[in-house]
Order: C-alpha cells, then sequence, then structure tokens
C-alpha cells in the first residue's frame, strides 16, 4: 500500500516561504511525477514527504495514519537520491544489505532479496565491487536495489537521471517504468525534464514557486493545459504563444499553438514569414520563423525531408481546432 | 617544459638546491654515524680512539634505556589515543551550526599556536601545581588531597600537556573531514532506517578514517621527539619515570658530556623512527590508497 496524501501542507525557511499551503492526493501504486522548473520547490515537496525536512504546518498523510511528526524511517519510503549517495567504503552487496541490516533482518531473507535484486537490477556480477568501480548508470541500478529490497510503501526519486549521459538516461528510463509496471508500487519522480515526465508518469503535478499549477495525466496536460505556464512547460518544442493582432482575432489575450500543429507550404497560407534557422532531425525538421507579428520566433515541426533555407519565404496555416486560447490572466479559455 | 633542452635546464638550475639540501642533511647524519663510534667525551678532551661498538652496548644495556623505550611507547600511544578519540568528538561538536561557531573554532584551535614551553610551564604552574594550581584549589574546595600531579603521576601529567597541545590538530583536519562529507549520504542512511549511532559507526567513521590515518602519521612522527614539555616540568624524572628516548640522548650527550654515546643513541632513534614509520605505512599506508 502507498497512498500519499499532503493536507495544507506549507513549507518556509526563516522568511521565505518556498511552498504555500498545496494539496495532494497520491493514490497508491500510481506514478507520479512532480516536474517543474529549477527552484520551483519540488524536491523540497519531495523532502517533506520523505521526512528529511519538517512542514512549517499541514499534515502528511501515509496510507491514512499521520505521518507528519514521524523520523524518515518509520515512514516505510524509499528514496533514490541524485548523487546516488551510495556508500563507497561497502560493496555493493552491503550497500544493498544496508536497509536490511538496520532492520535487523534474517541472513537468509537478506541473501535471498539481494540475489533477487541484483538479477532484476542486472548487478549479479558486481555485487562484490565497491560503488567507485562501477559506471554511472550501474551506481543508479544500485541505488535502486538498496530501494527496493526495503519493499516499501512508495519510492521517492529526486531527478535520479541528471548526472547521466543522454543515451543512458533514455536506457534508465525504461528500466524504471518497467520496475514500476512489475513491483506495481507508488513512485514519486522529481524531474526538470519534461519529456521524462511525459513518457513516465500516470499523473504529472506540474509546479511553479512551490505552487501546483495543474494536475493530471500527460495527454490531459498536453491537449487542456490549464493556463500558459503548463502550456510553455509541457511539449517540445514548446508552445508558440502569439499575443496581440493574431490573438485579438480569437477574441483573447494570448492564443498558443504547438509546433506540430502548424502547416508550412512554401506557396499559400494564413501567416506569413521568412525561415531563420532549420533544425534538421531527420525524422523532423523544427524549423524556425521570424516575422509572424506577436511571436518571434514561431517554431513549427515539418517533415524531415522538407526543403528549406534560411531567408526562404513560407506560409503557415494552423489547426483552428487545436489552437488555444488564454485570457489576460494566463489561463485558459475553453 | 617538454623540451630536453629546458628539462636539462631545469635540471642545472635546480641542482644548487638539491646539493645544498643533501649536505644539510647528510653532513650531521654521517658525523652522527661518525661520532657515536668514538670514546668522545667532553670532560676528557684530547684522545678520542676509535671503540667500535662499545657506546651502543653501554647505551642499550644501561637500565634507564629499556625504561624510556616503554615512556616513548605510553606517551606516543597515550597522546595518540586521547588526540583522536577527543578530535572526533570535537570534530563532531564543532561541525554543528551554532551561534558564534567561528569564535569557538579559533579558540579550540589556539593551544596549536602555544609553544611547547610556555604551555607545559602553565599547566605546571597554574593548573597542576598542588598549591597553587587550579586542580589543587578545586580538590580543596571539595574537601579532597591535592594531587602533586609531577610526582605521583608524571607520565600521565605529561601526556595530559602534550594532548592539551595536540588535541587542536587533530580536531582540525577531522573536522574538514565531517565537512566533505557527503550530506545525501547521510539522508540516505537515515531513510534506511540507521540511528545515530549506525551513521557515525557506519557513514561518518569509515569516511574519517583517512583523516585519522593522516592524524596518527604526523602526529607519531613529532610525538617520538617530544622535549621540551618534559625539560621544563619534570626533568626526566622523578628517576627516570618520564624519560623518553630523546630526553635519554640529551642527558648522555649534555648532561654527562659523553658525546660518543649520545650520537649512539641517536643512530638508534633515527632507526627505530625509521621502523616505526615504515610499520606504519605498511599498516594504514593502504588506507591512503583507496
Amino acid at each position: 500500500m502507498g497512498r500519499i496524501a499532503l493536507k495544507q501542507v506549507q513549507k518556509s525557511f526563516g522568511d521565505v516561504t518556498v511552498i504555500p499551503p498545496l494539496d495532494l492526493e497520491i493514490d497508491d501504486g500510481e506514478f507520479v511525477v512532480f516536474v517543474g522548473p529549477s527552484g520551483c520547490g519540488k524536491s523540497t515537496l519531495l523532502r517533506l514527504i520523505a521526512g528529511l525536512e519538517d512542514t512549517t504546518s499541514g499534515t502528511i498523510e501515509i496510507d491514512g495514519t499521520d505521518a507528519t511528526g514521524l523520523p524518515p524511517a518509520k515512514r516505510g519510503l524509499a528514496m533514490v537520491f541524485q548523487s546516488y549517495a551510495l556508500y563507497p567504503h561497502m560493496s555493493v552487496r552491503k550497500n544493498i544489505a544496508f536497509p536490511m541490516k538496520m532492520a535487523g533482518m534474517d541472513q537468509a531473507e537478506q541473501e535471498r532479496r539481494i540475489a533477487a535484486a541484483a538479477k532484476a537490477l542486472n548487478l549479479t556480477d558486481y555485487l562484490d565491487r565497491r560503488p567507485g568501480q562501477l559506471s554511472g548508470g550501474q551506481r543508479q541500478r544500485v541505488a535502486i536495489g538498496r530501494a527496493i529490497v526495503r519493499e516499501p510503501a512508495a519510492f521517492l526519486f529526486d531527478e535520479p537521471l541528471s548526472n547521466l549521459d543522454a543515451a543512458l538516461r533514455v536506457g534508465m528510463r525504461m528500466e524504471i517504468s518497467e520496475l514500476h509496471k512489475k513491483l506495481d508500487t507508488t513512485m514519486v519522480y522529481v524531474t526538470h525534464d519534461q519529456v521524462e515526465a511525459m513518457t513516465m508518469a500516470d499523473k504529472i503535478v506540474v509546479l511553479q514557486a512551490g505552487v501546483i499549477e495543474q494536475v493530471g495525466s500527460p495527454l490531459e496536460l498536453y491537449r487542456a493545459p490549464r493556463n500558459k505556464f503548463v502550456a510553455g512547460f509541457i511539449g517540445s518544442p514548446k508552445m508558440n504563444l502569439i499575443e496581440g493582432e493574431l490573438a485579438n482575432e480569437h477574441g483573447c489575450r494570448t492564443i498558443g499553438i504547438r509546433p506540430e500543429h502548424v502547416e508550412v507550404s512554401t506557396t499559400e497560407g494564413q501567416w506569413q514569414g521568412t525561415v531563420g534557422i532549420a533544425e534538421h532531425l531527420g525524422s523532423d525538421t523544427f524549423i524556425h520563423i521570424h516575422g509572424v507579428p506577436g511571436c518571434d520566433p514561431l517554431t513549427v515541426r515539418a517533415d524531415g525531408e522538407v526543403s528549406v533555407r534560411h531567408g526562404d519565404t513560407v506560409f503557415l496555416t494552423p489547426r483552428q481546432n487545436l489552437i488555444h486560447r488564454f485570457d489576460d490572466n494566463g489561463m485558459r479559455i475553453e | 617544459m617538454a623540451t630536453k633542452a629546458s628539462r636539462s635546464a631545469a635540471r642545472l638550475m635546480i641542482s644548487p638546491a638539491v646539493v645544498l639540501l643533501l649536505g644539510w642533511m647528510l653532513i650531521p647524519l654521517c658525523m652522527t654515524v661518525y661520532f657515536s663510534f668514538l670514546r668522545f667525551n667532553l670532560l676528557n678532551p684530547g684522545d678520542n680512539p676509535f671503540v667500535g661498538w662499545e657506546n651502543y652496548r653501554w647505551f642499550v644495556t644501561d637500565p634507564s634505556f629499556s625504561a624510556a623505550m616503554i615512556n616513548t611507547l605510553v606517551l606516543v600511544g597515550g597522546v595518540l589515543l586521547i588526540t583522536t578519540i577527543g578530535g572526533i568528538m570535537f570534530a563532531l561538536l564543532l561541525d554543528q551550526p551554532m551561534w558564534g561557531q567561528g569564535l569557538i573554532r579559533i579558540m579550540v584551535i589556539a593551544p596549536f599556536f602555544v609553544m611547547p614551553t610556555v604551555g607545559a610551564l602553565v599547566w605546571k604552574n597554574m593548573f597542576m601545581n598542588p598549591v597553587n594550581g587550579i586542580f589543587g584549589h578545586i580538590a580543596q574546595s571539595l574537601g579532597a588531597a591535592p594531587i602533586d600531579f609531577f610526582s605521583s603521576i608524571p607520565l600521565l601529567s605529561i601526556v595530559l600537556i602534550v594532548s592539551w597541545q595536540w588535541l587542536p590538530f587533530a580536531t582540525l583536519i577531522l573536522l574538514t573531514a565531517f565537512q566533505s562529507l557527503d550530506q545525501e549520504q547521510l539522508e540516505a542512511a537515515e531513510m534506511d532506517g540507521a540511528s545515530w549511532f549506525n551513521r557515525f559507526w557506519y557513514i561518518m567513521l569509515p569516511h574519517l578514517a583517512r583523516a585519522i590515518t593522516v592524524v596518527i602519521l604526523i602526529q607519531t612522527i613529532f610525538l617520538l621527539s617530544i622535549f621540551a614539555e618534559i625539560l621544563v616540568t619534570t626533568n626526566g624524572g622523578p628517576g627516570v619515570a618520564t624519560t623518553n628516548l630523546t630526553y635519554l640522548i640529551y642527558v648522555s650527550s649534555l648532561l654527562q658530556y659523553d658525546v660518543g654515546m649520545g650520537s649512539a643513541g641517536g643512530v638508534i632513534a633515527i632507526i627505530l623512527a625509521n621502523i616505526v614509520a615504515i610499520f606504519l605505512m605498511r599498516m594504514i599506508g593502504k588506507n591512503l590508497d583507496a
């Protein structure tokens, strides 16, 4: 079981309020991702759940019981840190065994769980090495191994992939997702990378300055961002936010259109502009277009084989039903 | 500095310094070895015949020699024990965030800046003196008889004074080691259910191992040659109760005017110090590699 409920949780450091009162429900077995720019309080929120920081006010419930005052060890949660926080002087085996040793678990049971975790994480050949002799991805897996042997109510991940190189990150992303499918345990995952959030989450929590901007499934957030911040944060490349004349035509302050929802043509279209930089990825081409009033540059996603050159004039047609409209406060207009 | 010419130029230019330093070290060493084989007493000037190993034989068979060896070991071992354990505790305390941290740290480090003679005299006259010392006053105010430190527990008193001097060094090295400990490791251990003692034992202490090694290594080298503290407090006495190897060499060469004997003692001390150094390096050197 791993139901976590935050009720009016607030956190201040001295006079600075990092997290104004906040409510959040995390269901059992859910993969929840906290995403937001640096300094938005997502790591602090995770540390509050872990018990590594004290709440200034409000209550944290785990499985229906009040855990606000409980020390971290008593909450039944396991955490994977950004720096992995492996114990450098212990072998991989001892690292993984450490939480069980602290709990005074039976030796045979410890061995069984270590073997199972090592097998699941492909660490069997490395059990007698020290963390310093492992690669980044292997260290990450040891940190996960140390978390899963405890069979916690929920896993907490604090930007676990940010120290890995891009290729490894994609691999580890899959492994963590598969682990979640296999264990079916609640996971709370903090990241600043919206791609990680979109690909892994059952539920995304978008945070800005300690405030929850929107909670929903990846596609809900993609289809119907509640405000301009979420609209700009979710999706890659970012949504184009257009102000002024073109927005006024739709009767609102700002309109948003995703790069993948704009048709590019060299002959005709609604808007006209000149090509700036074109990023050819092979599968797609991201073209930065200058000259569209109210948004400079405007990014569009075109076919991989499209042949446009710097300085060409192109015509753009947004798909009318996929234009997002925002009011003066930046909130979505349905 | 990569070309052949620049490398040989560098060698040429550095050679005067190397030759000077080598001479500085080798000439006294060779003369000590040479004197140790002569009958060379300043009270009988003139004839200094070669006597082979005689000086060594007399020095080693002197009953004060074995006493001095044991005293040296007790002194070094006692101070190491007190400063390492005390240093860890002080470092733990000083690592806590508190008001006036900078000032307190300077105060803790202060004994290191006091000259050994001065420090020892302050302890002798103002703390341990049975009549005027603070400890005497405290004992009297509690109705107990004051302890005459330097006659009843002379060696322990020296150990205490030297520990006071070296505690700041150990504290300083161990404090920096504590500060370099990754906080996430401690948090991870906390999440893993480790109590404070377990975090200390399994995370902090192994992290300190290297710093402790450095403290032991450096202090051993300096503690083997403790002299000033003994000279100004007990003069090696009562009897030979506080005579260590260094002090015994001083007694033979400068109080008994026997340069030959003193030199033999010096050579023995050099050999012993090297044995200890090799032993320590072997034992804890592998700690430094990891």
